[in-house]
């Protein structure tokens, strides 16, 4: 089977912090920053990007769509 | 792999709609409304029904929807939404129209338009958002409040002595003869959201058809209003009003009998 790799860019002044991506991340591959952006959320980035598939599932229950997916197969 | 080696225009494979504005929307974080609006931004995009859609706007959290999907909308007083759309699409029967509508503003003081409408077949898409509560103005019990649910003005929970009982929207659609498709769904998980995707698809493909109304509900979390953060405020849809509101298609035209007006 091929392997998949993926990577997310959250698009920081974008994201509130809701939480939703890192609950619903099969690989637990996002976190919240402990930093926040200009309005004082802390925003979800990749806390552990080598996991990553790029299954998509953060991106789709975003509700501000903040979140851009890419995969590659290697 | 390196992350910059993955991200490339090439390989994505999830991005936002060019459909969506930049604006940040006003909507608290993690509500269900941003992913709603997402869904029909993207199927509008994906269907090429950009030209064609007319969305109408309602009074509540969403009356700002004109401002992120990028088409042609209109602004409905509180509730009439259905029957500004009724107008709109017996003047222009080419276009696709729909409305997005509220719990507060479908089910509360739009109630006799959203049966007349229904019972009309009139033309039209009815996006429902249902999170049993009137989140805009702080809270409030609404007609959808499910019992023994805490709202500010049921601060020891809805008594249907007192109250009343939870009016199910969509199940009193569902027997009207003009509806073509009703259903019910959830966006709080990645499935959830594809299967809402999906209903949302078939409503539109109903209205293009001509088939009658399409009435899709989704079951919505209000983390502001409920008082919880967002994860929570999803488990405890998933444990409260689930139950009363079970998931699934209440009916299709395609199975029954079909039903074609105006």
């Amino acid at each position: 089977m091929a392997k998949v790799k993926g990577a997310v860019v959250v698009d920081i002044e974008a994201c509130k912090g809701c939480e939703l991506c890192v609950e619903t991340c099969p690989e637990d591959v996002l976190s919240l920053h402990k930093e926040v952006n200009s309005k004082g959320y802390h925003y979800a980035f990749m806390e552990n990007p080598d996991v990553c598939t790029g299954c998509a599932n953060c991106g789709v229950v975003c509700p501000d769509t903040c979140i851009t997916v890419y995969r590659v197969k290697v | 792999m390196d992350v910059k080696e993955i991200i490339k225009p090439e390989n994505q494979v999830y991005g936002k709609t060019e459909l969506l504005t930049d604006n940040v929307m006003h909507y608290c974080p993690g509500c269900t409304h941003g992913v709603v609006h997402k869904l029909m931004a993207e199927l509008i995009d994906e269907m090429g029904l950009q030209e064609k859609a007319i969305g109408v706007a309602p009074v509540g959290c969403a009356v700002f929807a004109y401002n992120y999907i990028d088409i042609d909308w209109q602004e409905a007083a509180h509730g009439r939404a259905p029957a500004v759309a009724t107008g709109i699409v017996r003047i222009n029967p080419e276009k696709f129209v729909f409305t997005y509508q509220g719990d507060g503003d479908l089910a509360s003081i739009g109630a006799a338009e959203i049966i007349h409408a229904c019972n009309r077949g009139e033309n039209i898409l009815v996006v429902f958002i249902n999170n049993g509560i009137y989140g805009m103005t702080g809270g409030q019990m609404a007609p959808t409040t499910i019992e023994r649910m805490v709202t500010s003005t049921t601060p020891c929970g809805r008594d249907t002595e007192l109250n009343g009982y939870p009016l199910k929207m969509t199940d009193l659609v569902a027997q009207l003869p003009g509806t073509s498709y009703v259903t019910r769904q959830s966006a709080q998980s990645a499935p959830a959201v594809r299967k809402c995707k999906r209903a949302l698809k078939k409503g539109i493909k109903n209205v293009l058809d001509k088939k009658g109304t399409s009435f899709v509900e989704v079951v919505s979390t209000c983390n502001s209003g409920w008082k919880m953060t967002p994860v929570k405020a999803n488990e405890w849809m998933e444990e409260n009003m689930f139950p009363f509101y079970p998931l699934g298609d209440m009916k299709d035209s395609e199975k029954d009998k079909p039903v074609s007006n105006n």
